[in-house]
């Protein structure tokens, strides 16, 4: 398993290298000396040459990204053209409510999701199944944005019962988690359903019904296990997603992280914090999906089989 | 003294449609009773009312009785049913590849018969398992019990799911083509080994199979069926000396023998009609060679037999 | 875009009828007509309002809902139906666009890849795979860092975000027919792989590309909405959903009306594509082909 956990991890070089060199290409694909987008206008000519020397401007493409890659590693983020700050400070500062977001949306989303997709697989066609697969296409479909404006204006406003924003206490966590926890949980509802129905038609549920196992065993201990799997695989691709809406929600409710670093500094033109920002949010995908992957493999002994 | 298992002119609906209709055969402890018929004829339906998984598939038995050691198993709830199941009626699927829940180790599987039905601990389970393994002479028991089914040939899973169904020390035993999934050499080798535990123990074996020669090899009495209807039933030798009904007579006229030339198999011209177009009068009609007007218009009662029953307007003559 | 070309092989009976047919259910018959009504009331905007999008008039600024203004009025005193319609324009036009030419690039790389295999096929999905693990919001935000914000970079973050869906699509389409018999007869017969293309193997994947191309079309506008939402979409004074969302933010507690109705609007708009969508599969009878990628 920690083999495992090591050549799933080692496969990700690749990816991360890929979405190092778009990031990296940011600065050049935009119009205008790459200088101009580090540097705050007006700066003397030698901070200018400080930051030339520093990112290696004067050398050819492929040896300012080995340059810039070398720095992100080391932690070198750059500074901020705005505040002046370094990056790697903001970044890290931002991490941890963007961590708690999106990890409480996530677990949120699964464990609502896959009761919600159990029950509507179980009842079949009927009326509960009805309303939960309304429930999950209107979930799925309301911009995520709106939806926390929404939850705002009526739990925050009127109800007076969450804060309208900020972060300074759980209960400023409840709104943004159920904002991208409705999305959330309308995905892995609707997967789970599908995955259920899909389990309970296996050839080998007959035969445990044969066995006289009662129905609920059956559901619970066979069907949902294997239906699981499946849910888990998706929910590795959709990780991302999940995390995606964590950026539109901090904007939103105005909560420090990642996606109000990400979003304020491309408004601001602010390309180092673009590209800091947009890395890390990339790097949570992948690793994301990774967690996924595992946790997939600790389901299923096949996967196991295969990968050693 | 009345057997095992006796179903009686047994109805099944699913939805608007009713596959199976005037289903009835005997079966006795001790006693092997192939039920045969191409695919499509309702055997596996017929397996599922006896077991009482129609509801599975939205089907139930509509009319007619299913009689077992006594209990009439067409009103049984859900509850004792399902303690009758892996207990005292044991079944056997068609593919072994898909038998088995490929997430959890085999041991796990034949377990939970033992802790299920007999309230055992999960350790005397276990014993119980091995011991069952070993008699059937599977090698390595305990690391077989420790695997998972995907790292076993289906042979091997095969013999896993008989070792589930006799860790029940079931009454009877109903198998559904527990072969066609296998390979050749494997193929007897299964037939064989549960012929004999049947024998040995005294239990009832219900095998379904669409291969008269497997029938003739280990069978006692046979149950035709036809597009969901019983076309003849019988003991085995007079069946095979003098097949009564046209389509048994086809049937046996199919089995390549060792003096069948390459190239010469023989087969049923057509197909089984589909549920929602069974023909009006014998339903084999359009099949058949021997077809009268009346075939086309009337149902043939199942009438008599020396030795069983058949339902056909012009059986074949009976030799003695 | 119609489903009408799509089905060379099947039969020409239902091809004609599908998109119709989709209509039959009342859930389709619903759903399909707020999409008719949504771009009639798109193309036709100017006809439909007395008032210009862009009219403003601060003394009748933050009005409600009234007779006169009847989705009421924002901060500068502009009508908010008017600009919801004009919006729309946007949106829709963007949106569609953008899946649009997105489908047809997709369309060309996937039956490439899924036609010739080997090296081009791993040069084309090791690329595809990349942005196909990543949520649409990132790259479009990727690539809207490097375009930078407005409508030209929406279009292109869009229609990059979604095109490596339909490339994996067409080639899961053009792999699964690519070896069935009449295809092999074609190429014996010595038609040109060009030919083989377009003639037989694209007609038979142009349906669940269209289709989910449709589907991506309802994501499509949320992800639009939420560009504007953020400030990099249509700048000011152009209308669109999401530009109208994000001035109405700030005015959240003093006029929720200017947030309500654009997000209601693509919510809606977009249910409907979802259920017609559906109904159209169903129609169509494609839905284990869509799963193929």
């Amino acid at each position: 398993m920690i083999g495992y956990a090591v050549r799933r991890l080692l496969m990700l070089v690749p990816v991360f290298l890929a979405v190092s060199v778009v990031i990296f290409l940011i600065l050049h694909l935009i119009p205008g000396d790459p200088i101009d987008n580090l540097i705050r206008i007006g700066s003397s000519p030698a901070q200018r040459e400080i930051i030339a020397q520093r990112y290696g401007l004067d050398r050819s493409l492929p040896e300012q990204y080995f340059i810039w890659l070398g720095n992100v590693l080391r932690g070198d983020l750059g500074t901020a053209i705005v505040g002046q700050r370094p990056v790697s400070t903001m970044i890290l500062q931002a991490l941890p409510y963007s961590l708690a977001l999106g990890g409480a949306a996530l677990l949120f989303s699964a464990s609502l999701g896959i009761l919600l997709g159990v029950i509507a697989a179980w009842k079949r066609d009927g009326w509960a199944d009805q309303l939960i697969m309304g429930g999950v296409l209107l979930g799925s479909t309301m911009p995520t944005f709106w939806l926390g404006l929404l939850m705002i204006l009526l739990f925050s406003v009127h109800l007076g019962w969450f804060p309208v924003s900020g972060a300074r206490n759980w209960q400023s966590l409840v709104l943004p988690v159920l904002t991208i926890g409705l999305a959330g949980t309308a995905l892995v509802a609707r997967v789970t359903r599908v995955a259920m129905i899909e389990a309970q038609q296996r050839d080998f549920v007959m035969l445990l019904h044969a066995k006289g196992l009662p129905r609920w065993r059956i559901h619970l201990g066979h069907v949902l296990r294997h239906a699981l799997t499946a849910v888990v695989t998706i929910l590795a691709l959709r990780i991302g997603w999940i995390l995606g809406g964590a950026v539109t929600v901090e904007v939103v409710f105005a909560r420090p992280g990642l996606g109000t670093l990400l979003i304020k500094a491309l408004n601001q033109h602010d390309y180092p914090v673009v590209q800091a920002s947009l890395l890390m949010l990339a790097m949570a995908v992948m690793l994301g999906t990774l967690l996924g992957d595992l946790i997939q493999a600790a389901l299923d002994p096949r996967v196991r089989t295969a990968m050693s | 003294m009345t057997a095992l298992l006796t179903v009686a002119d047994m109805q099944v609906t699913i939805g608007p449609v009713t596959p199976l209709d005037g289903i009835g055969f005997t079966l006795d402890r001790g006693e092997i009773l192939g039920l045969v018929g191409e695919s499509g004829s309702g055997k596996s339906l017929t397996a599922m009312a006896i077991m009482g998984l129609l509801p599975l598939s939205g089907g139930r038995v509509s009319a007619g009785s299913i009689r077992f050691d006594g209990t009439e198993l067409t009103s049984l709830g859900e509850d004792a049913y399902r303690q009758l199941r892996g207990k005292r009626i044991a079944f056997i699927s068609q593919n072994p590849m898909t038998a088995l829940d490929p997430l959890q180790t085999i041991g796990a599987q034949v377990d939970v018969i033992g802790t299920l039905h007999f309230g055992k601990s999960r350790a005397e389970a276990r014993r119980r398992t091995l011991e069952v393994l070993t008699q059937l002479r599977i090698p390595e028991a305990a690391a077989i019990c420790a695997s998972y089914p995907h790292q076993l040939s289906g042979g091997m899973k095969q013999r896993i799911v008989i070792a589930m169904a006799l860790a029940g020390e079931p009454d009877l035993i109903i198998a559904d083509e527990p072969t066609t999934a296998l390979d050749v050499t494997v193929q007897a080798q299964i037939i064989h080994l549960l012929a004999e535990l049947v024998r040995e123990r005294g239990m009832a074996l219900l095998l379904i199979t669409h291969d008269m020669g497997v029938v003739a090899q280990c069978c006692d009495r046979v149950a035709v069926l036809y597009a969901g209807r019983l076309a003849e039933a019988a003991a085995i030798d007079p069946l095979f000396a003098a097949p009564a009904h046209p389509y048994t007579q086809a049937l046996i006229a199919c089995i390549p023998r060792d003096d069948t030339r390459k190239g010469t198999l023989a087969g049923i011209p057509g197909t089984v009609p589909a549920v929602s177009a069974y023909p009006p009068g014998c339903r084999y009609h359009p099949r058949c060679p021997q077809a009268q007007d009346i075939c086309r218009t009337t149902v043939p009662d199942s009438r008599p037999r020396p030795s069983g029953v058949v339902a056909c307007h012009f059986p074949g003559p009976t030799n003695g | 875009m119609s489903i009408a070309t799509s089905t060379r092989h099947h039969g020409v009976a239902w091809r004609d009828v599908a998109v119709l047919r989709a209509l039959r259910t009342p859930k389709g018959a619903l759903a399909g007509g707020w999409i008719i009504l949504v771009v009639l009331a798109a193309v036709f905007a100017p006809l439909l309002t007395p008032y210009a999008y862009d009219l403003q008039s601060l003394k009748e600024a933050y009005q409600p809902p009234s007779a006169a203004h009847w989705l009421g009025t924002d901060e500068f005193g502009r009508d908010l139906l008017t600009r919801l319609l004009y919006g729309g324009r946007t949106s829709l036009s963007v949106s569609g666009i953008a899946i649009g030419v997105s489908v047809f690039v997709g369309m060309v790389l996937g039956a490439a890849a899924g036609y010739f295999g080997k090296r081009f096929d791993q040069m084309i999905m090791v690329a595809v795979d990349l942005t196909w693990s990543f949520p649409e919001i990132l790259v479009a935000l990727m690539l809207v860092a490097i375009i930078g914000p407005g409508i030209t970079g929406t279009l292109v973050a869009i229609g990059v975000a979604y095109l490596a869906q339909f490339t994996r699509l067409t080639r899961a389409q053009i792999m699964a027919i690519k070896s069935e018999t009449y295809v092999e007869a074609a190429r014996s017969l010595g038609a040109s792989h060009a030919r083989v293309l377009t003639g037989h193997l694209l007609p038979n994947a142009l349906a669940p590309v269209l289709v989910s191309g449709m589907l991506a079309t309802g994501d499509a506008i949320i992800l639009e909405a939420t560009l504007g939402f953020f400030g990099l979409g249509a700048q000011p004074p152009t209308p669109s959903w999401g530009a109208m969302m994000s001035s109405g933010t700030a005015l959240l507690f003093k006029a929720p009306w200017i947030i309500i109705f654009p997000g209601l609007a693509v919510a809606i708009t977009v249910v409907a594509i979802n259920i017609y969508g559906d109904a159209l599969i169903r129609a169509l009878d494609i839905r284990t082909r869509l799963r193929a990628a």
